[in-house]
């Protein structure tokens, strides 16, 4: 449904099949489907998860961690069942990818899951996908009975004696389900509050057993690592940033979409040469480069390549690799109270300066931004995020302080131009009360 | 209590997928919805006894997730997302429109029990920004005068 | 498991591995503070106030849920660390609303005191707090939402604890909060165990809230008197214009066999002593109606009719009944009154459980009964009939503990479909009635397994069963009053053929076991020695007493009816209403009553005496499992006395010197027996036996204290460490070997109270607190409740 785009410095490698029908598991077999879990088959998995290390492929979901690893701390042998689960919560602000490889490569999805299913020995997978995403999960129903039908999944898959199936699973709208513990709560059929960590989810995950967790991304790359290898995935993009990713360009760009690129692409040039540079001939302000989550980065702070490194380096995080563009007509504080508003609404509520920082900031910015703003405020802003920051039970918290550090500390000036009863100089209808 | 049959068979087929029965609470609470409305007092003690749960487990649950509600609402409910992406992309002109459109504001019902309005959070549309979902359906690069077009022609659908 | 070497704030510890680092911590003074860690509760991690800087750990981490690794390098109170605590609070107080001054938790409140020691007392924010209205959940349960800080103790207490699931958690983020399982209402065993965790004043009682600030009252320790548990708790009592009165009791100090446990009648069900209905004066009966007297003319009275009757008719005229819920002081005082005073063995009570069979069937075994301790760790337990969660609430909250959280193996056999099945690895539903085939069928007599056999529960599945409790070592069995006499014997014998078994034996009020230790019966001596055979009773009172046995409570009943019982002395009873008793029988007896209130029984007698309560009082108690405890006087109604004394007073207007009845300041008559030796029988046994227990004489009769020294005496299997009990202690009394094993009791006697959580006998009935649980309109009927299985 989501439109296409397309740009000749894109690399297709998770969006090859996009807009080729593949979801239609026949037009996907064509396209090379299901030699991927074949051939992991055939090279065990020692193999599939040596190849998946020499990938340099790391996770899509956010954190980066490298996905082969990942896969190689699933003990051998466990007393309970292992699973490997698929996240396709996608709810990260400035994110919309998982969407489009649903719709438009289920089956890659599928294969991927399989091939991690294979790579720790087990035999179940569940697909997680957010409940609004219905369509989806429509799409991957059926794309999952077609696979049960030909053998693809079930017992004795493509004889090889090895059995495996792979169930869908929906969500009911929550941002906090995508980590991966709350995520695990969530498909037990709890409140999506994440667990305790010790132990993690390798060793123990889903009812106990130990669970393999990867974004849809992640798994959507598998098959194609598989095919082409490790050494190839890993040579288009950066040392220790293997292959490529959907970035999910979005805001005041002239051509927003779903760009695939190589990992250390230049940001700058993600702007100006795919996006199309800033719509309505402004100028860039700011960017937020993975998902509302990352720390912003000044216009001059753009010059970066986009990979996990390098960001990291640059202060800020590649994320889920939702680029959100930023001109120079936006006002800062509203842009982080929006923020603020978000995480206020997703926090799960477990821990006190989660819920507690997030509401407080909300309120602060809401009044701020609204005019009522005094000069302790720009303090209080800072000190709740600062001691929010690496303190609460998982890691949204930190989704929710890093923006409002990085925004305060780059834009204090538009902070203190709203004092003392000014509303907000960039926008005349800053006053209009903001919904709670 | 009463439930489409392809509901059951769902139902039936979800409880197979998973070690415990409780595992297909969140999925099927939303398909109980889809088919009542809302999630009757009814609707929670049935889906508590198929679960062997109590039913403040199953209404802990629920108020957890934000597309789940106890409460009723019209017929179409209308989406708009206000996050980051349709934000700087013009939701709130958008928001403002069929709000004032629909004379209601943020979770109201109309009258006539047609639309009920909702601001939500991201719902993965950021490239089409803005976006909105009525009921499960996608309407993107929103503006205020084809957002209004959409919730016509749902009108007229509705009152077919 | 070996230890494990970490270091804390530059102290070097070994601690067992996998102990959590703020236990860690806390086993060498140094306090980590939390909120929503519990020791005995699941993890939650939730309140963020353990943080602790652990080396090479780029972020603080909880102390609550890191487990201690070897070399493991910690600071507890580096800025970092100081600073995120204090942000917490901060965090907290923002929305609080700070109405310490009116907040029944203020001045015992964690969140108070964490704020004064960690410094958070700048307010910097300063937006509209959220509120939320309190709400009423229940008759006992408030909740005030704006005063919960989300430690989920509640939530966890109720469920994880109480098994009860009655509390979860809505909503999420700032929306959070805790919810009741009827959304606005609560219903659950109103055991308040929620209210007791809360670290703040979010949860209230309705028995407390609003009545005084936490420093304005005294704290006393003392026994519940209402099941046969034995739970300790802590009343907290105030002035008022009667004397003491009673506004709180918990377990705050969590010191007894109860640990944090309390049911809704220790935690509550005290109310019924300011009852209005008390009865606060002495009254006797003239001309059909009671009227007022003084305590004077009131023993006067007494004093006269029983010697008149005494001498016209004998002793065998007069017939006594004790209590459940007097102390064992004053039983046994009571069954010496009888016997020495009165001449009679015409004494009873009423029975919930057999313990005169179950302490023959105990003869000559040692350490055979199990205390209410061990039932919280023995590593198996059986359980015959009973329903422990309504009847032994403190019982069942060991059991289902020790399962939780020792994983010990519950086998339940029951008529009824019990509660406690759920924590049970084997539930086996047996015909109601055939408790006593299945003890026979343990002991070995399979043919009664024809009795049991139906359905589910074949022979086959029997005869498993009976293997598998064979192979269970230090096997606890408790049994309920469904088994009597014979099948007692059944049982033990069964159980002596496992190592290290142990047995409970379940009675109804709060101190019926101690009723039954102290003698009050009409062929029993105190610790079960048949009245023929106690010498040694006889030889310590220094007077003949009768050694045949008396009659009976129906016995005597009959006989009052008959017109050969003349006189009938009740301390604490209500038999008429219990046994369902033709008030008229009783028209022609004389009959003289110990009551707080003017109950069925009362309203028969001449005289009545009002009587204090066991919170009113000092002396012991002994639980069903044997554990003796002691009383401390907490409420005082200035117009009323206790049995003890009211005895006391009687029996010395009867004219009898009470150094008998009661040893006291004996000491100047003793020759300590160095001259002719204490075999001799000559020498002033008690003095010796004080003196070698480091104990004084006592000074006044009155000091129930004194009558202990007897009991601990010559009771076998009292002679437990006095330092231990005085010092707030249980102490587990043993029902020692050389009692007579051949005792025939009277099963038919036995009438079990039935009680459930919220009913208490008589004292329930006076109880506001069980009495608006009872008639909470939202309440489903009782049989409905807790019913549903919970997963
Ligand atoms: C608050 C929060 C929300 C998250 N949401 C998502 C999500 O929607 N989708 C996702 O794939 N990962 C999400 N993550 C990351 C997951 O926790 C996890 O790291 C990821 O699914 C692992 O997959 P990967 O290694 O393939 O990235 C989220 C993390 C946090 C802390
Ligand atoms: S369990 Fe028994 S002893 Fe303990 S508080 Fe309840 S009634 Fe009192
Ligand atoms: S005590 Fe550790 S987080 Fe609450």
């Amino acid at each position: 449904m989501a439109d296409l785009v397309s740009h000749p410095d894109e690399v297709k490698v998770v969006s090859r099949r996009f807009g080729q029908g593949a979801a239609n598991l026949d037009r996907y077999l064509e396209l090379d489907g299901y030699k991927a879990v074949q051939k992991a088959l055939s090279i065990g998995p020692d193999a599939v998860i040596n190849e998946m290390k020499a990938s340099n492929l790391r996770g899509r979901g956010g954190a980066g961690f490298p996905t082969g690893m990942k896969w190689s701390f699933v003990p051998k042998q466990a007393p309970k069942p292992k699973y490997v689960l698929c996240n396709g919560d996608e709810s990260e602000p400035g994110t919309c990818k998982d969407r489009l490889i649903l719709e438009h490569d289920p089956h890659s999805v599928i294969e991927g899951v399989v091939v991690a299913g294979i790579a720790v020995g087990s035999h179940t997978g569940y697909i997680y996908i957010r409940g609004e995403y219905r369509y989806l999960s429509e799409i991957m129903q059926k794309a999952l009975a077609d696979a049960y039908a030909r053998g693809f999944l079930g017992k004795n898959i493509f004889g090889s004696g090895y059995d495996f199936d792979v169930y869908w699973h929906g969500g009911a709208g929550a941002y906090e389900v995508g980590e991966e513990s709350a995520l695990m709560e969530s498909l037990e059929g709890k409140r999506g509050v994440p667990r305790i960590r010790p132990p993690f989810p390798a060793v123990v995950g889903l009812w106990g057993g130990p669970t393999v967790i990867n974004n849809v991304e992640t798994l959507a790359s598998v098959p194609h690592i598989m095919l082409g290898g490790g050494e190839w995935y890993a040579s288009l993009g950066t040392p220790k940033n293997g292959g490529t990713r959907l970035f999910c360009l979005s805001g005041h760009v002239a051509k927003p979409g779903v760009y695939e690129l190589p990992l250390g692409y230049n940001l700058k040039k993600m702007i100006f040469e795919v996006g199309g540079g800033i719509r309505d001939g402004n100028k860039l302000k700011a960017v937020t480069p993975g998902g509302s989550s990352t720390p912003v980065l000044k216009a001059d702070e753009c010059d970066v390549g986009m990979d996990f490194d390098q960001l990291m380096k640059a202060g800020s995080m590649l994320g889920s690799g939702g680029v959100v563009v930023l001109d120079d007509t936006t006002c800062m504080v509203k842009y982080l109270q929006r923020i603020m508003m978000f995480y206020q609404h997703e926090s799960c509520g477990w821990c006190i300066p989660c819920r507690e920082g997030t509401d407080w900031l909300k309120k602060t910015l809401n009044r701020f931004h609204a005019g009522g703003g005094v000069e302790k405020d720009i303090g209080n802003i800072q000190y709740l995020a600062e001691n929010m920051l690496g303190r609460t039970f998982c890691p949204l918290g930190d989704a929710a302080a890093m923006p409002a550090i990085s925004i305060v500390k780059k834009y204090r000036n538009e902070f203190e131009d709203h004092l003392n009863g000014r509303p907000c100089p960039l926008e005349a209808k800053a006053l209009e009360a903001v919904p709670a | 209590m009463r439930f489409s049959d392809s509901f059951e068979s769902r139902f039936t087929s979800m409880l197979g997928h998973y070690p415990t029965k409780r595992s297909v609470l969140v999925p099927t609470l939303l398909y109980m919805q889809d088919e009542l409305g809302y999630l009757t007092d009814e609707a929670i003690r049935d889906i508590a006894q198929r679960l062997e749960l109590t039913e403040l487990e199953v209404r802990n649950v629920i108020s957890y997730y934000s597309m789940l509600t106890t409460r009723p609402r019209g017929k179409y409910n209308v989406q708009v997302c206000r996050n980051i992406s349709c934000m700087l992309c013009g939701a709130d002109d958008v928001i403002a429109h069929l709000k004032k459109r629909l004379g209601i504001a943020h979770k109201g019902t109309t009258a006539d029990g047609m639309f009920s309005f909702e601001e939500v959070e991201c719902i993965g549309a950021c490239s089409w920004a803005p976006a909105m979902q009525v009921n499960y359906d996608f309407h993107e690069k929103l503006t205020p005068e084809n957002a209004e077009k959409v919730l016509d022609e749902y009108r007229r659908k509705g009152s077919q | 498991m070996p230890d494990v070497n970490i270091t804390v704030d530059g102290k070097k510890l070994a601690v067992p591995a996998g102990t959590l680092l703020i236990e860690a911590c806390k086993s060498v003074g140094i306090e980590v503070p939390s909120f929503c860690y519990y020791p005995g509760l699941s993890l939650q991690g939730a309140c963020r106030m353990c943080l602790v800087k652990i080396e090479k750990m780029p972020k603080l981490q909880t102390a609550c849920t890191t487990v201690v690794t070897e070399g493991m390098v910690v600071s507890t109170e580096i800025d970092e660390v100081r600073q995120a605590r204090k942000a917490m609070l901060e965090l907290l107080l923002a929305n609080h609303p700070l109405d310490c001054p009116v907040c029944d938790a203020g001045g015992e409140c964690e969140l108070q005191d964490m704020t004064f020691s960690y410094g958070a007392a700048e307010s910097k924010l300063i937006d509209i707090k959220n509120h939320k209205d309190e709400q009423q959940w229940s008759p006992v349960v408030y909740f005030d939402r704006p005063r919960c800080i989300m430690c989920y103790r509640c939530v966890r207490i109720c469920g994880e604890g109480m098994d009860v699931w009655a509390l979860g958690t809505a909503n999420r983020g700032s929306a959070q909060l805790i919810m009741p399982n009827h959304s606005d209402y609560l219903e659950c065993e109103e055991c308040g165990m929620c209210i007791d965790i809360c670290p703040v004043g979010a949860l209230t009682s309705g028995a407390y809230r609003y009545k005084t600030r936490p420093w304005e009252m005294k704290h006393v320790g003392t026994v519940c008197t209402h099941c046969a548990d034995g739970c300790k708790t802590t009343l907290g009592v105030r002035r008022s214009p009667t004397g003491m009165q009673i506004v709180r009791g918990d377990n705050r100090d969590k010191s007894g066999i109860n640990g944090d446990f309390l049911c809704i009648k220790g935690r509550y069900a005290f109310d019924f002593a300011s009852h209005d209905h008390r009865i606060q004066q002495p009254l006797i009966r003239r001309e059909g109606r009671h009227v007022p007297a003084s305590y004077d003319q009131a023993y006067e009275h007494i004093a006269l009719r029983l010697k008149e009757i005494r001498e016209q008719h004998g002793g065998h005229a007069i017939g006594v009944i004790g209590s459940t819920r007097t102390s064992n002081e004053e039983s046994y005082l009571l069954q010496k009154f009888a016997r020495l005073l009165l001449g009679t063995n015409n004494i009873d009570h009423h029975r919930t459980a057999d313990f005169p069979s179950f302490a023959g069937a105990l003869a000559r075994k040692k350490d055979a009964t199990a205390s209410m301790r061990d039932v919280f760790n023995a590593p198996a337990i059986l359980l015959i009939g009973n329903d422990p969660t309504e009847q032994h609430p403190l019982l069942a909250w060991q059991i289902r503990n020790n399962v939780r959280l020792h994983r010990a193996r519950l086998y339940v056999v029951n008529s009824s479909p019990i509660k406690l099945r759920r924590q049970a690895a084997s539930f086996t539903q047996i015909p109601a009635g055939s408790e006593p085939q299945l003890a026979a069928f343990l002991a070995g007599d399979d043919s009664a397994a024809n009795a049991l056999a139906s359905g589910e529960i074949t022979r086959e599945a029997l005869a498993a069963l009976r293997d598998k409790l064979r192979g269970e070592p230090n096997l606890i069995i408790i049994f309920g009053s469904e088994l009597r006499g014979s099948s007692i014997d059944s049982l033990v014998r069964f159980g002596a053929a496992i190592s290290g078994a142990k047995f409970v034996c379940l009675g109804d009020y709060a101190n019926s076991r101690g009723a039954a230790d102290m003698g009050l019966y009409p062929d029993l001596l105190p610790g079960y020695v048949p009245v023929g055979s106690g010498a040694r009773f006889h030889e310590e009172w220094g007077a003949p007493v009768p050694t045949e046995p008396g009659m009976n409570l129906l016995q005597m009943v009959d006989a009052a009816k008959a017109g050969r019982l003349k006189a009938l002395y009740i301390v604490g009873a209500n038999p008429v209403a219990r046994y369902n008793l033709d008030p008229f029988a009783l028209s022609k007896t004389f009959i003289v009553a110990h009551d707080m209130f003017l109950t069925e029984t009362a309203l028969l007698a001449e005289v009545i005496l009002p009587a204090a309560n066991a919170y009113e009082k000092s002396g012991t108690f002994t639980n069903t499992c044997g554990d003796l405890q002691l009383l401390k006087k907490a409420g005082d109604i200035t117009t009323v006395k206790s049995d003890f004394e009211m005895l006391l007073r009687v029996a010395d207007r009867l004219g009898f010197d009470l150094r008998q009845l009661v040893p006291f300041r004996q000491a100047e008559r003793a020759d300590l027996g160095q001259s002719r030796g204490a075999q001799s029988g000559e020498a002033d046994r008690h003095a010796i036996w004080l003196e070698a227990h480091g104990l004084e004489p006592k000074l006044s009769p009155f000091d129930p204290i004194a009558m202990l020294d007897e009991i601990q005496r010559l009771v076998p299997g009292y002679d437990v460490s006095r330092v231990e009990l005085l010092a707030g202690n249980d102490q587990h009394t043993s029902i020692e070997a050389g009692v007579a094993s051949s005792i025939a009791s009277q099963p038919e006697l036995i009438l079990p109270a039935n009680d459930t959580l919220f009913t208490s006998g008589t004292l329930g009935r006076y109880s506001r607190t069980l009495n608006s649980v009872i008639e909470n309109p939202r309440r489903a009927p009782a049989d409905k409740a807790d019913r549903e299985v919970v997963v």
